[in-house]
């Protein structure tokens, strides 16, 4: 399993936007890169992250070649009930990671 | 005629008195010399991506290597390796100077009878940040004495030594043009305040050797081999070059 962290706040007031910083170990090949011998290597990147809030989605993004390794992507949200939020890493060769924190809001 | 030799031999007198080494008092981090961007990464452990390697640092560091693991002799390493890297390159008992990387292959074979993690493999880059992390923001605090006294002459030599196909001392950037560019970018002082780093460019974690390689081919010379005596030689004089600043590792760079 790949190494993932994730910041962000364990207790915010209802209402308020939250940064959520997230950091993916992954090498994020280009699959345009030839070794030595000339021989490709294979593309090898994280294609999708997704994050849900209490089952529904409020964040979600398409990864390329061209981001770089560890991919480290924030965004915010707004406060608006307790719970668990899920965010979920996939990519080539099956790869699969996930994480999930728990938000209090009072 | 004669004259005129006096002249240049003045004009040599104090171009040599300009070189060399930098004030203390003027001395900055390459932190110092990144963007905004790239500072606040390595600010938070949220952000920075040396991060994913602490903490593969951290389960290495109480895992099993062949008789034991690092923590049944050192324990919790939050106190037993505070100020550790502070301290390296240092002579060990054997009388040789060994870099941190180099420190804690030893206690594998010597300690662990573990085979010894390869040079720049991503177990030792862990294990080495998770080290050095204990030691963050405290000074270098390196010790010179009759044993490292000619490791430091030897290193202070490389430093100020031209070499390569560009005729280039690692002196005349980093001491008399730091601050100027270089292409792109702005020449550091070259203080090794923060590794192993999270280089942008590697897009990925890497020693102070694997820094200093990069510097050799830019200057189109033969970089000396990873673990060498020279390169622990010039790593303790750099290190000394930077004594009383403080420590960042694992830090980020672009």
């Amino acid at each position: 399993m790949a190494r993932t962290v994730v910041n962000m706040p364990a207790q915010a007031k209802r209402g308020e936007v939250i940064e959520i910083k997230t950091l993916a170990g992954h090498i994020m090949e280009t699959g345009f890169r030839h070794t030595e011998r000339g021989e490709s290597i294979p593309r090898d990147i994280i294609t999708q992250f997704v994050c849900t809030y209490n089952g529904t989605e409020i964040f979600s993004a398409d990864l390329f070649p061209a981001i770089a390794a560890n991919p480290l992507i924030t965004f915010t949200t707004v406060a608006t009930e307790s719970g668990t939020l899920e965010f979920k890493w996939v990519g080539d060769k099956g790869f699969t990671a996930s994480h999930s924190a728990k938000l209090t809001v009072v | 005629m004669k004259r005129g030799a006096i002249f240049l031999g003045i004009a040599a007198l104090a171009a040599a008195a300009a070189a060399g080494e930098i004030p203390l008092a003027e001395r900055r981090s390459g932190y110092e010399f990144m963007g905004r961007d790239t500072r606040a990464m390595q600010d938070e452990d949220a952000t920075n991506p040396g991060t994913l390697w602490l903490l593969d640092g951290e389960a290495l560091w109480s895992r099993k290597a062949g008789e034991r693991s690092c923590a049944d002799c050192h324990g919790d390493a939050s106190s037993s390796m505070k100020g550790v890297a502070t301290r390296y390159p240092a002579v060990d008992a054997k009388g040789r100077l060994l870099n941190l990387e180099q420190r804690i292959n030893e206690c594998r074979v010597e300690r662990q009878k573990a085979p010894a993690l390869a040079y720049e493999s991503r177990d030792l880059l862990a294990l080495t940040a998770y080290v050095a992390r204990q030691s963050k923001g405290l000074p270098i605090d390196l010790k010179i004495d009759a044993k490292t006294k000619d490791s430091l002459e030897a290193g202070r030599a490389a430093f100020f030594r031209r070499q390569g196909q560009l005729n280039l001392s690692c002196s005349q950037c980093h001491d008399d043009r730091w601050g100027i560019k270089l292409a792109g970018n702005t020449i550091p002082q070259a203080h090794p305040t923060g590794y192993p780093i999270y280089r942008l460019e590697w897009q990925g974690m890497g020693s102070l050797q694997r820094r200093l390689r990069n510097c050799f081919i830019g200057v189109r010379a033969e970089p000396y081999a990873y673990g060498s005596k020279e390169f622990a030689e010039l790593e303790l004089y750099l290190m000394w070059r930077a004594r009383g600043m403080k420590l960042e590792s694992p830090a980020v760079r672009p």
